[in-house]
């Protein structure tokens, strides 16, 4: 059961991928071109997902958002899992306060400063790029700490004090030996953190970051929602969110289970 | 049982007969910063500023005339440098406290004392110094200035006479007074028991017992609320809102047209901003600013955008302003091709779908608007989409408010920016630190030592000559030179009048919607309830 439960999953998110990175050919209409005489049009033959309030195609932007979307929140996410898996490798005691002190800064404030410094002529595609980096860079800190728990449990494990006492190098230690223990937190974590990135790509626009027109993003496409009288006009506002709830389920089947990971 | 249905029946009579039974409900976005009448500078305070304050003269929202309020008459004397007021006899504060010249006296100077910072004073200030305030007698009061002051009657109605002891919820004059403030929950407003006014048929005004005002900044919630009859008005309503309204409420919703306010765009000509050049040279050419003008569809934003509910602006003026609006201005038609023409004029070429100057640079800028205004936001992505057919590059940025106002009044730092103006008051004297090349608010190129251009020059003394002038049709022809000037220049890109769209119960009798603030509570002392 759980290994057809598995294979759906991976099947489903293949299938997101392709449709993501295949976007421009499967789009009917370019997604910033603008129907201007069929503003907020419901779902038709011309438009499977009707209209936004621009008359652009729902559909076309869902595919491109997707792309946008599906591949860079991930990746952010995979940066900020990797710097949190070498920062707790490396930092030891250290890590507390620098964790306690990245925590607790101001991160709100801190983007409004950075996208003072930025130019304001940004490309939607470089501005994309700027926001889910700097959202990939700024996001270790709570997993780093998750990490370093781990790690600071199996230090004093037997088999642990084994490897070291036989000789084998560090990094062997930590590849072979460590990384199998770790594996399960880091894709937990990496769960967690992309749709939380998702979201907060849809907040940073408030800021001046984050997708700027005419390029969709599932974030903006989601801001729709508060309107909720829209939904009820044009029920097709709701597929980027479900869209982000079957990759998360996906995600959620990959996950190994207890048995595996112990 | 029957014990417990009569106690029941008993509490619920008992709450029926404590709730005021003509309760007028709705909602405002944010708090009011402060309910000193001096010291009003935000929208909210400004609403509880007109519904609780007493003033000498109104205008008349409809008639744009003034009428007579704590004074029953008044004289403009020595061509325009004084005025004099008589005080109705046997006025009242809220508290009971009379009500004499000795009060405006008071109010008027503590407006002016440079201590107070009173924003309702700066408008009473005149450059040839502040007026002299002269109590005659307990009812009659004479303000006299050193030269004529334009439009000095009008003034009064933004000035609420304050009682000697202010506190926290200070005793008003007009038809109710401030009762009871929860912070971030709401206002609560009673009905001054000493009001003056009376109707036709010699009742005591205001109809209504109290106002509660509830503090609700989303405004999906507050249609919502309104909706369920929770509230009675929603003074301003934006279009897809309205739209719901009149599917939902059809004798709710009103539209009494275009509102006096504008939208707009501009390009930052300052000479502290970090921009190149070669940019510089286009945002400072007039054939540039006309070609983007032309090439942006404001139809399309009117009906698009705004679902109709706007029109193609003209100029700086909205059309509602029936007086001041110069009526020989039409808007600007949409004609790409006629803009191209007008580029190469200017040395512009469009190679490969890509609009390029004499130095071969792409014409690309930055177009600044605030976030979370879902119109602005669209007619950014409509203005970027039509100009990209004239081989434009337009990168919308989207910043909180206060980033974006640092960076218009303050810093600089930026290209192009889209806004709205929100007119509050019609006299175009309002509209002196707009138009003045030294003017704080002369946001393409502010705070300039000496006018950067012939035509700036210009308006400057037709501004000037407009503030001086006495005359009302006099101001109004130099007024109407200044509108052309700045049609034919476009240091401002006008774009669309926003209509002013509101809904109102169909238990609320007596409203009349206009589009001056405070639009449908102008005449509050006359709204009633069902």
């Amino acid at each position: 059961m759980r290994r057809n439960f598995k294979r759906a999953a991976i099947s489903l998110l293949l299938l997101i991928g392709m449709t993501a990175i295949f976007a421009p050919s499967l789009a009917p209409y370019d997604y910033s071109r603008q129907f201007r005489e069929a503003p907020n049009s419901p779902a038709g033959s011309q438009f499977p997902m009707g209209t936004d309030d621009l008359g652009r195609d729902r559909f076309s932007r869902l595919l491109y958002a997707t792309r946008v979307s599906i591949l860079l929140a991930p990746a952010a996410a995979l940066v900020s899992i990797l710097i949190a898996l070498l920062v707790a490798a490396a930092a030891g005691r250290v890590l507390s306060g620098l964790t306690t002190l990245c925590l607790s800064l101001p991160w709100i404030f801190l983007f409004i400063i950075l996208r003072a410094t930025l130019p304001l002529n940004t490309r939607p595609i470089a501005s994309i790029l700027i926001t889910f980096g700097l959202m990939g860079v700024a996001g270790w800190a709570w997993p780093a700490r998750i990490f370093a728990a781990s790690i600071r449990q199996m230090k004093h494990s037997g088999w642990l004090l084994q490897a070291r006492a036989s000789g084998i190098a560090s990094w062997r230690i930590a590849l072979i030996h460590l990384w199998p223990h770790l594996r399960a937190i880091a894709i937990a974590q990496f769960r967690v953190l992309i749709p939380s990135y998702i979201l907060a790509e849809a907040s940073l626009g408030l800021l001046g970051l984050g997708v700027a027109e005419p390029l969709p993003s599932w974030g903006n496409l989601l801001a729709e929602l508060q309107h909720p009288g829209r939904v009820h006009d044009n029920p097709w506002i709701l597929a980027p969110l479900a869209l982000l709830m079957l990759v998360m389920i996906s995600l959620e089947a990959l996950q190994p289970s207890r048995e595996v990971v112990a | 049982m029957k014990r417990l249905f009569g106690i029941g029946v008993f509490v619920c009579a008992l709450l029926s007969a404590a709730a005021p039974n003509h309760e007028l409900r709705f909602c405002l976005p944010g708090d009011p910063k402060t309910f000193d009448a001096l010291h009003v500078s935000d929208q909210h305070s400004e609403v509880i500023r007109y519904l609780t304050g007493g003033v000498l003269l109104r205008v008349n929202r409809v008639t744009d005339q003034l009428q007579p309020e704590l004074a029953d008459s008044w004289k403009l004397s020595d061509g325009g440098r004084a005025i004099t007021f008589n005080l109705r006899a046997g006025l009242k504060f809220s508290d009971g406290s009379p009500l004499t010249a000795s009060d405006v006296a008071r109010t008027l100077n503590a407006a002016l004392d440079p201590k107070q910072a009173s924003p309702a004073g700066d408008t009473f200030r005149s450059e040839q110094g502040d007026p002299t305030v002269r109590v005659v007698s307990p009812l009659e009061i004479t303000i006299r200035y050193a030269q004529p002051k334009p439009g000095i009657d009008r003034l009064f109605d933004a000035l609420s006479i304050l009682p000697a002891n202010s506190g926290r919820l200070p005793a008003s004059a007009g038809p109710f007074f401030v009762s009871e403030y929860r912070p971030g929950d709401y206002v609560r407003l009673a009905r001054n028991p000493n009001y003056w006014k009376r109707d036709s048929a010699g009742r005591q005004l205001p109809r209504l017992d109290s106002i509660r005002i509830d503090i609700q900044p989303n405004r999906e919630i507050e249609v919502t609320r309104f909706l369920r009859g929770e509230t009675h008005l929603i003074n301003k309503i934006e279009p897809e809102n309205f739209d719901r309204v009149a599917k939902e409420m059809p004798a709710a919703a009103r539209n009494p047209g275009a509102s006096l306010d504008s939208e707009f765009m501009w390009f930052n000509q300052a000479p502290a901003a970090a921009i190149p050049d070669w940019k510089r040279k286009w945002f400072a050419s007039a054939a540039f600013r006309h070609a983007v003008s032309a090439s942006i569809h404001r139809d399309d934003l009117a009906r698009v955008v705004f679902r109709g509910y706007a029109h193609p602006a003209a100029g700086p003026l909205s059309p509602s302003n029936r007086f001041w609006f110069n009526a020989s201005l039409k808007p600007l038609s949409f004609n790409p091709q006629s803009a191209l023409r007008g580029l190469a004029s200017e040395g512009f070429s469009l190679r490969d779908g890509i609009l390029r100057d004499r130095g071969g640079h792409a014409v690309e800028f930055s177009l600044i608007t605030n976030s979370g205004n879902r119109p602005r936001e669209a007619m950014a992505a409509v203005i970027q989409d039509d100009l990209r057919k004239i081989g434009i590059q337009v990168n919308i940025v989207t910043l909180d408010f206060s980033s974006l106002i640092e960076r218009i009044a303050k810093t600089a730092q930026y290209e192009a920016c889209l806004l709205g103006f929100t007119n509050v008051e019609i006299d175009p004297i309002e509209q002196m630190n707009v138009w003045l090349s030294s003017g704080p608010q002369h946001q393409w190129w502010p705070l300039q030592k000496s006018p950067a251009t012939q035509w700036e020059a210009r308006v400057d003394k037709l501004m000037l000559l407009q503030a001086s002038e006495p005359a009302r049709e006099l101001r109004k022809k130099a007024f109407d030179e200044v509108q052309r000037i700045v049609v034919e220049q476009e240091p401002f890109i006008y774009l669309v009048n926003p209509d002013y769209l509101t809904a109102v119960s169909p238990s609320l009798h007596g409203v009349q919607p206009v589009t001056a603030p405070p639009q449908l509570l102008w005449n509050i002392e006359s709204l009633s309830l069902e």
